[in-house]
């Protein structure tokens, strides 16, 4: 199934989606987004991209295979529980850190933001591991 | 030192021992009888102070919402236990390391082996009856392990297999009776039960408690009807038998019967039960001894018999019954550790086991034969041998039994005539009478083999010969465990001429004559137990198990039939039925509907949705179907953003996308639509349908009318931002408040993956 429009778009719209998934990731927090629709997003630019150019292709450019993507996630998210521990508190209490604490800038992060980033590997990576290996048939 | 160490430091020993064959050698046995040599010195060196009265006590946190710690508590009764684990335990470690030497993977046996003693040990010094319960079932797993160890064999795993369900099936009772008896309590602390008995005693739980606890009792301590796995158990190598089934692990069950004995005993339930079950099995053990050849099975039958008698006395519960209990239990370790040593000696000189094809090996092995003819007469029960004083006592506590005490005294006259006999045969037919040919000339066992049994015969000797200033200190403090107010009777050889002596003199004589008539003896018995006993017991109970495996075949085959499209009926049909049984038996459901509110633009998307669900069912493309399938979703979408679901409209615009990619990839290897149901089955799936959708309609009116409590949604709303930071209350809800929900969902998520990538990816390269 090869076409040049879906290969074009495909090429193009593989970073921007990208993009806009870490951003959905990031924003997720206050507005509208998070890890899952991110992860979602990640993973549709994937498959976009496997549409037009085939599954082998794709994965010699993400260059991690679906599964290391879902372990990743997982571990993130494993692990995003620890620094709670670390302090005495229960599993997976948030915790945070301020830096930069400027006046005009500030930067906050917290375990659920390492959490999300979690999510939003493992539902990438399971995501395109389905979808790949239903599309390889 | 304390306990918990100990138990550590062999659990550690055993996960190190199959890395250290390589390095160790032939010194294996010795490296690993290190630890378990001065676990056993720290025991030794406890007594002064447990005679004092003292009882160690040492508890960890373990899920303290249930009242369960894990604990420990040491007595004279669990100091008395502990030596014997681990004193012969030492004993065979060596042993075993020179018995096994030419076998594989001998570093993995040792680790079995000391797993087994630190689980056994962790058993007799449990302060909590679930930590009890979980060395319980460890001991059950080792001696699995330990039983199938030579697994190439199928009869090993059988008899590994039969052991593992007998005292599994055994466990999972136990571990009903513990919960019932922590019932009344509140918790499974033995201090706490100890200092009310009288409140299981009282409460109607406790014959339902008593009757699953003796069931795991019996089974492992192989009472009858459960005896038979034992003699089974003898596919195992030597050092096994010598330490599992001879010393310790078969004696679990009168460990417990002795350790609850201050709680539950006392009892008329109690007293007949062990009694009945205990002569009979004291009674069977030692008949079913008589015809057999194989050394190692007149050794193990036996030993059934003891066990018989050990629950037998601790059921009759007089001071002489206690007294005569324990110290049969020291006898019993010491000649049987040293007898299934011998036997397995003799089996590695000789090449057999068989007693027919055994003889004249006394000019042979002058000294081993000395070692195993006392402990043949400590079995006997002859003096000088500790074996001596216990069969005096247990004479004396027969004789005085509360109740039936003739028929026990009787039955147990007739189990030690058949002990002497057996120990006759087993000394004159082994060391002398007819020699057959040997293969090659037998030797003396070399020192690693012959240590063992003959420390524990000359440890039987100085018990006997010296009672009171040795026996005396290692069982008096257990004999006041068992039964608090019993005081521990002195022992001595000489007690004058009494009854007890008469009897004993009678056995000794009536054994001699069964001796001198054997032949007879030996075709009688043969005759009696093809008349009666002609059905083996361990036959019966795999043609159980065959029946049990057929029946959940059949079982499985019609429930698990394999047909996805029937799994999803009977769950949407059971599911909504059950609904609606509750809907139709419960309140009114007060339905109020108001469309007066709904925007134009809305019904006009509902009215799509509903047009789209009747196209995808009335289409003949699949294409088609899928399409107004996703309409019906991208017209959900639009509902949620109208209610400003934005998250979820977001998420189900991108399912929504993905789901009719994934449909189209799976329809694109589809064959052409073909109509697969006729028109009653498509009535019939109307039908669930609607069964399905109308309930969920119900369902979701219904909770959005009745306000029970106050919404959680306010909770989340007051705090999303003020304790984790974030606006946005779903995704705060998703990665801060229900995190560890999230982290399973995630899981669930990657292991389906992981399901259908295997499923489509592995199950197409095992086909080319």
């Amino acid at each position: 199934m090869e076409s040049v429009i879906l290969q074009i778009a495909a090429r193009h719209m593989r970073p921007l989606l990208v993009i806009l998934s870490l951003v959905v990731l990031y924003r997720g927090h206050n507005e509208p987004g998070g890890g899952f629709i991110g992860g979602l997003m990640l993973g549709a630019a994937f498959i976009l991209y496997a549409m037009g150019f085939g599954v082998q292709e794709t994965q010699k450019r993400i260059r991690i295979s679906p599964v290391a993507l879902t372990g990743i996630g997982l571990l993130l998210a494993l692990v995003s529980g620890l620094p709670a521990l670390i302090e005495g508190h229960l599993f997976m209490t948030g915790e945070w850190a301020t830096f930069f604490s400027g006046s005009t800038f500030e930067l906050k992060l917290g375990t659920p933001l390492l959490f999300d980033l979690g999510v939003y590997f493992t539902v990438a990576g399971m995501l395109t591991l389905v979808m790949f290996s239903i599309m390889e048939e | 030192m304390n306990i918990g160490t100990l138990l550590l430091a062999l659990l550690i020993l055993s996960a190190l021992a199959p890395f250290t064959r390589r390095y160790l050698g032939k010194a294996a046995g010795w490296v690993f009888a290190i630890i378990p040599f001065a676990s056993f010195l720290w025991f030794l060196g406890l007594l002064p102070e447990i005679n004092q009265g003292e009882v160690f006590i040492q508890r960890y946190n373990w899920l303290p919402a249930y009242g369960i710690d894990f604990s420990f508590y040491i007595d004279g009764l669990s100091v008395l236990f502990s030596l014997l684990v681990l004193g012969i335990g030492a004993f065979i470690l060596i042993y075993a390391g020179y018995y096994m030497k030419t076998y594989p993977m001998k570093g993995r046996f040792m680790g079995y082996l000391v797993l087994f003693m630190a689980s056994m040990v962790g058993l007799v010094v449990s302060g909590n009856l679930i930590t009890l319960f979980v060395f319980w079932e460890l001991t059950s797993v080792s001696s699995y392990l330990l039983i199938g160890y030579n697994h190439e064999k199928p009869e090993a795993r059988a008899a590994a297999l039969q052991a593992l369900l007998i005292t599994g099936f055994g466990g999972l009772a136990l571990l009903g009776g513990f919960v019932l008896l922590g019932i009344p309590y509140g918790n499974y602390e033995l201090t706490t039960l100890l200092s009310n008995p009288e409140a299981i005693k009282s409460s109607n739980l406790y014959l339902p408690a008593l009757l699953l606890i003796l069931a795991g009792a019996f089974t492992k301590s192989a009472q009858f009807p459960f005896h038979f796995w034992l003699p089974g158990a003898m596919a195992a190598p030597s050092p096994v038998s010598a330490y599992l089934h001879s010393a310790t692990m078969v004696k679990a069950g009168v460990f417990l019967l002795a350790r609850l004995n201050p709680i539950l005993g006392g009892t008329q339930e109690w007293h007949y039960l062990l009694s009945i079950f205990g002569v009979t099995t004291m009674f069977v053990g030692a008949w079913l001894s008589i015809t057999q050849t194989d050394l190692k099975r007149i050794l193990a039958y036996s030993t059934v018999s003891a066990l018989g008698s050990l629950v037998l006395l601790i059921g009759t519960g007089t001071e002489y019954a206690i007294n005569a209990a324990i110290v049969f239990l020291l006898v019993h370790a010491l000649y049987k550790g040293t007898l299934f040593m011998m036997a397995g000696n003799i089996e590695k000189k000789t090449g057999t086991r068989d007693i027919n094809k055994l003889g004249g090996l006394f000019k042979y092995m002058p000294f081993a034969a000395v070692v195993m003819i006392l402990a043949l007469v400590s079995m006997a029960g002859i003096p000088p041998m500790l074996g001596f004083i216990g069969k005096e006592l247990i004479y004396e506590a027969k004789a005085n039994a509360p109740s039936a005490h003739w028929f026990i005294l009787i039955a147990g006259f007739l189990t030690n005539v058949i002990m002497v006999f057996l120990s006759m045969r087993l000394t004159l037919d082994i060391f002398w009478g007819k020699e057959p040919a040997y293969e090659k000339k037998p030797k003396e066992p070399s020192l690693a083999l012959i240590l063992g049994p003959f420390f524990l015969v000359l440890i039987s000797l100085f018990l006997g010969l010296f009672p009171k200033t040795m026996a005396n200190p290692l069982t008096s403090q257990a004999i006041m465990a068992i039964s608090p107010g019993m005081a521990a009777i002195k022992l001595k050889l000489w007690h004058g001429f009494n009854l007890v002596l008469g009897l004993s003199a009678l056995t000794i004589a009536l054994g001699v004559l069964a001796y001198r008539y054997r032949l007879r003896l030996i075709s009688f018995a043969e005759k009696i137990n093809l008349k009666y006993f002609e059905r083996e017991f361990s036959r019966i109970f795999f043609q159980m198990i065959d029946h049990f495996l057929y029946y959940t075949k059949e079982q499985t085959k019609a429930i698990q039939h394999g047909y996805h499209r029937f799994y999803l009926m009977t769950v949407f049909v059971v599911a909504s039925l059950l609904v609606w049984i509750q809907i139709w038996n419960g309140d009114p459901v007060i339905l109020t509907l108001d469309f007066k509110d709904m925007p134009l633009n809305l019904v006009a998307v509902v009215a799509l949705i509903i047009a789209a669900t009747i196209s995808a069912v009335a289409s003949h493309s699949r294409v088609v179907a899928l399409i107004a399938m996703s309409v019906i979703g991208f017209g959900i979408t639009i509902i949620f953003i109208a209610y400003s679901g934005v998250d979820l409209a977001i998420t189900m615009i991108l399912v929504e996308t993905l789901m009719v990619i994934l449909a189209m990839a799976v329809l694109f290897h589809l064959p052409k639509y073909v109509k697969y149901s006729g028109t009653g089955a498509r009535m019939r799936d109307a039908l669930i349908a609607t069964l399905v959708g109308s309930f969920m309609m119900v369902l979701v009116l219904q909770a959005g009318t009745s306000v029970v409590q106050e919404p959680i949604s306010d909770f989340f709303k007051e705090s999303s931002y003020t304790e984790a930071y974030g606006r946005n209350i779903v995704n705060v809800i998703l990665v801060d408040f229900r995190a560890f929900d999230t982290l399973g969902e995630i899981t669930v998520l990657a292991v389906a993956a992981l399901g259908i990538f295997s499923m489509i990816k592995l199950t197409k390269k095992i086909k080319v």
